[in-house]
């Protein structure tokens, strides 16, 4: 019995002296600041150190707080209880949440350097005229693969490529319904927002006769294991692809010219904000084309930042693998919000087809 | 002859049953009977009795109880083991503490391990054999289960054991017992109620497994907790993925009702 | 006491080398002046310093480690009074009830309990933060408690108890004196392992935490999409240590102190 006692007070002791410890740390961060913001991000998805800048040039403290997917970032905006003044939901999370009434209007007068945004990626059919949205990065969906195991008869311009014999067991795939299904879309010709019953079963048959093939549909994982070269071929999105092919040199990237995913992140202000003044401050200072210069640098992922691309190193942004040029642009569709029936039957067959993988 | 007393013990449970466990189950209930549009439906249980989930239920089924099993043949063994060493204490907190470090960061360590160029691959090649395809396997698969789990088996086992009265193991050898009679009569018998504790807390939380069905086994294994995930946080239909939990929580309880003590236990 | 064989000291040996393969293997990715847990560049330290240089990830670890404390005593309390009511109920019927209830959040997957959590708590009103994400980790740590301490109570010899009573010892005699020593090991089981369940736990974390506090599981999960920075190992290498020395150093200084104690008693 004492050595029970003894033992929870000296749980109580240690918490209490972590109490200190934490309020200390915290009082000597937000050090004369009374103005805060909470930015609701992807993790690592921003250089940290522009934070601590934010706040020096505005006295506004960040408090940056991080999801791991967009539904579950909707599902706690929308139940409330935490006020989040800045938000990075995908495209189509942006039409949902504007649907269902999440997101605050964007002033535009607030935010001078939004000029610096490149105009093609403005106005797009998920957000007419921008209102609630501005474009943080942008990306494609595409095949990373390793030439000097694949060999060069493959050069992934072509889905088709993919159902290669030569590539038994070889094929990683990302675990995202709209993404593999897409794929089998576009493979078939067919657009990845195709509402139709039949051409949703025909691409699954498609895709189960890609089951040799694959060694796996994983997450975000793929990235070490291609970085690795578990697997010689990987669908994955542009982003990623772009940290593997900086970790790995004998990696390359290809988007398909049959017609692949174009996907937005962009900067929203949820209804949940409490600083919508210290919202715009930030959306505006993350516009500035020095500061997105260097987050560019640090993140690695493509920017819609024209003038930001001016400062970069030109080596990077003259890449038409992660900046595609317009022709291939053209060929890109942009993910429609299906609404969930739609939405649910994708993920369906997604299930059925790999539930056929074994 | 635990006193009356001990039931007001029962309160603060009884109020964490009734907020914690209770009220989700019938908010989970509720949903369940919900479609995409919020309207009263019982078409998700429907659905549940299509081959798809029927499947996926066995799927569940059989790898949790090939992760029990193999969990219980190494936890056994490893528990009787440390109950004979000096420090055993000792030994046994340091089987706990490396399931204190994050879980997502030492799957991503297997995955390093059981890459083709990882160590096991590298320490085959010493031998002389080509590389094994390790990751996305079966094997991977139960093997990181069991990692996880093997704690939790063990530590009921060692506590049940370490109280073990050693004058009834010398009385059964000297009784002529041989050690696996001895074991299988006296020892297992005597340690039955920690065995239970342990596969509880495994082949219970193993029916609903998620993370390590992708990230080890590339989705070739896909079980209901998958299957309730993907509901909830992929196609934001909240209403199967509630009727999938309502059927775990059921299939639970027959599972307990099953295993429960059967002898009366002491409460007279 | 019998020595162990030698095949059992291999076969502890190995149980023991698997299960620290992933940490060690972490631990030594956590020195790699390359960004990641691949190809092993040079020998460095910078991914320590950036622990130390990152004080908001410090603020998240101790809030992690306090969260996982104090929920891992509160639930260990309430579980093994719990436990102890369980076994003192005659009605057989009731007593499955009760242990089937006390099982349904173990089966339940994290993404249903976040979710019908949040429900709850933004339905009582809530603020969600520290509080909610404590009380969280209370609730699903619970029943692991209970579990624990079943199987010490249910072997418990009765004669025990009807001793004491016998002798005159009162109920709360009977508990403070016979039956927590008795269970004491199946309740320190329970604290340790719930607190696995409140160190490992994603899902409902996520669900329940806001207003900017937010604990180490979370953080790595979220940062899976652009890749784990190894400061994450460090930090894990360096709690991995604390951790050791603390459990070995508390565990030889009560052995001595104990040994003293006997001696003295002699």
């Amino acid at each position: 019995m004492r050595s029970l006692i003894q033992a929870a007070i000296a749980i109580l002791v240690v918490c209490a002296l972590l109490f200190f410890a934490v309020d200390r740390l915290e009082s000597a961060g937000s050090a004369g600041s009374k103005d805060t913001i909470t930015v609701y991000n992807w993790g690592e998805y921003i250089d940290p150190d522009l934070l601590n800048q934010f706040t020096e040039e505005t006295g506004i403290k960040v408090i940056y707080e991080t999801f791991d997917s967009n539904e579950a970032m909707m599902t706690k905006v929308e139940q409330g209880g935490s006020a989040y003044d800045v938000a990075v939901p995908s495209e189509y999370m942006v039409e949902m949440m504007k649907e269902k009434d999440l997101l605050l209007p964007i002033d535009h007068s607030k935010l001078p350097n939004f000029k610096n945004i490149d105009p093609y990626f403005l106005d797009l059919a998920f957000d007419p005229g921008n209102k609630y949205s501005i474009p943080y990065f942008w990306g494609t969906v595409g095949v990373v693969f390793n030439p000097s195991i694949v060999g060069d008869h493959l050069t992934f311009k072509s889905w088709e490529d993919l159902w290669d014999p030569s590539l038994k067991g070889k094929v990683f795939l990302v675990d995202g319904a709209r993404e593999v299904m897409g794929m089998g879309l576009n493979s078939l010709g067919e657009s990845l927002n195709a509402k139709d019953d039949a051409l949703l079963r025909s691409a699954t048959e498609k895709l189960t006769s890609l089951s040799p093939n694959i060694k796996a549909i994983i997450g975000d994982e793929i990235t070490p294991l291609m970085i690795n070269n578990e697997a010689s071929v990987a669908l994955i999105w542009s982003g990623q692809a772009a940290d593997m092919l900086w970790e790995n040199e004998d990696l390359d990237f290809a988007v398909p010219e049959e017609g692949s995913n174009l996907w937005f992140d962009n900067f929203v202000i949820p209804k949940t904000a409490a600083n919508i003044d210290g919202a715009h401050a930030f959306i505006n200072f993350m516009l500035d084309a020095e500061i997105s210069a260097q987050n560019n640098d640090y993140v690695g992922y493509s920017t819609p930042n024209a003038a930001a691309m001016e400062l970069m190193d030109p080596e990077v942004i003259e890449d038409e693998r992660f900046y595609p040029n317009e022709e291939l642009r053209a060929k890109l569709e942009v993910y429609e919000n299906l609404g969930l029936e739609w939405l649910g039957k994708y993920n369906e067959q997604f299930l059925k087809f790999k539930m056929s993988i074994r | 002859m635990f006193n009356k007393a001990s039931k007001g013990s029962l309160f603060p449970y009884t109020i964490w049953i009734a907020l914690f466990v209770i009220a989700p189950i019938v908010l989970i209930v509720y949903y369940s009977m919900l479609d995409l549009n919020g309207n009263f439906t019982l078409n998700n249980y429907q659905t549940f009795f299509s081959s798809v989930y029927l499947k996926m239920t066995l799927t569940s089924f059989w790898y949790a109880f090939l992760i029990t099993l193999f969990t219980l043949l190494f936890a056994y063994p490893t528990a009787f083991l440390l109950t004979k060493t000096k420090h055993k204490h000792l030994w046994l907190m340091l089987i706990i503490i490396p399931s204190w470090i994050n879980l997502l960061l030492k799957t991503y360590a297997f995955i390093g391990i059981f890459g083709l160029y990882g160590p096991i691959n590298a320490f085959l090649e010493v031998f002389g054999l080509d590389a094994q395809q390790v990751l996305f396997t079966d094997f991977s698969f139960i093997f990181v289960s069991v990692y996880i789990f093997i704690p939790f088996m063990i530590i009921p086992i060692f506590n049940s054991l370490d109280k073990l009265n050693p004058t009834l193991v010398y009385a059964a050898r000297d009784l002529g017992a041989s050690s696996f009679t001895t074991f299988r009569r006296v020892i297992f018998p005597l340690t039955i109620d920690g065995v239970k504790s342990g596969i509880q807390v495994t082949f219970i939380p193993a029916l609903s497994l998620f993370m390590i069905t992708r990230l080890i086994a590339g989705n070739k294994v896909i079980t209901l907790g998958t299957a309730i995930e993907q509901q909830f946080l992929v196609s934001q239909n909240w209403g199967m993925g509630s009727t999938i939990a309502v059927f775990l929580i059921i299939i639970m309880v027959i599972i307990m009702l099953l295993t429960g003590q059967k002898k009366g236990g002491r409460a007279q | 006491m019998k020595k162990l064989s030698t095949a059992s000291k291999v076969y502890l040996l190995l149980v023991f080398v698997v299960l620290y393969a992933p940490i060690f293997y972490l631990i030594f990715y956590s020195f790699n002046s390359g960004g990641s847990m691949n190809n092993f560049e040079s020998f460095t330290f910078e991914h320590y310093k950036a622990v130390f240089e990152d004080s908001r990830l410090i603020v998240i670890l101790i809030n992690t480690v306090i969260v996982a404390l104090l929920s891992g005593l509160i639930a260990t309390i309430i579980g093994t009074l719990g436990a102890i009511g369980i076994v003192s109920i005659k009605d057989k019927k009731m007593r499955k009830t009760l242990l089937s209830l006390n099982n349904v959040l173990i089966v339940s997957p994290d993404v249903v309990i976040g979710a019908s959590f949040l429900i709850l708590f933004t339905m009582i009103g809530v603020k969600l933060g520290f509080t909610s994400v404590l009380v969280s980790h209370v609730a699903f740590s619970i029943p692991i408690v209970v579990l624990m301490v079943l199987p010490k109570l249910l072997e418990m010899n009765t004669s025990l108890i009807d001793a004491a009573r016998d002798l005159g010892a009162s109920k709360r005699d009977v508990l403070t004196r016979v039956i927590l020593p008795y269970i004491q090991p199946g309740i320190f089981a329970g604290f340790f392992l719930a607190l696995t369940y409140s160190l490992d736990d994603f899902a409902v974390t996520f669900f329940v935490t806001g207003n900017g506090f937010s604990t180490l599981s979370i953080e790595i999960y979220s940062m899976a999409r652009a890749g784990i920075s190894l400061t994450v190992n460090a930090i894990s290498g360096l709690v991995f240590f604390v951790t050791i020395l603390v459990v070995i150093g508390y565990y030889f200084v009560t052995n001595r102190a104990k040994r003293v104690n006997e001696e003295v008693q002699r």
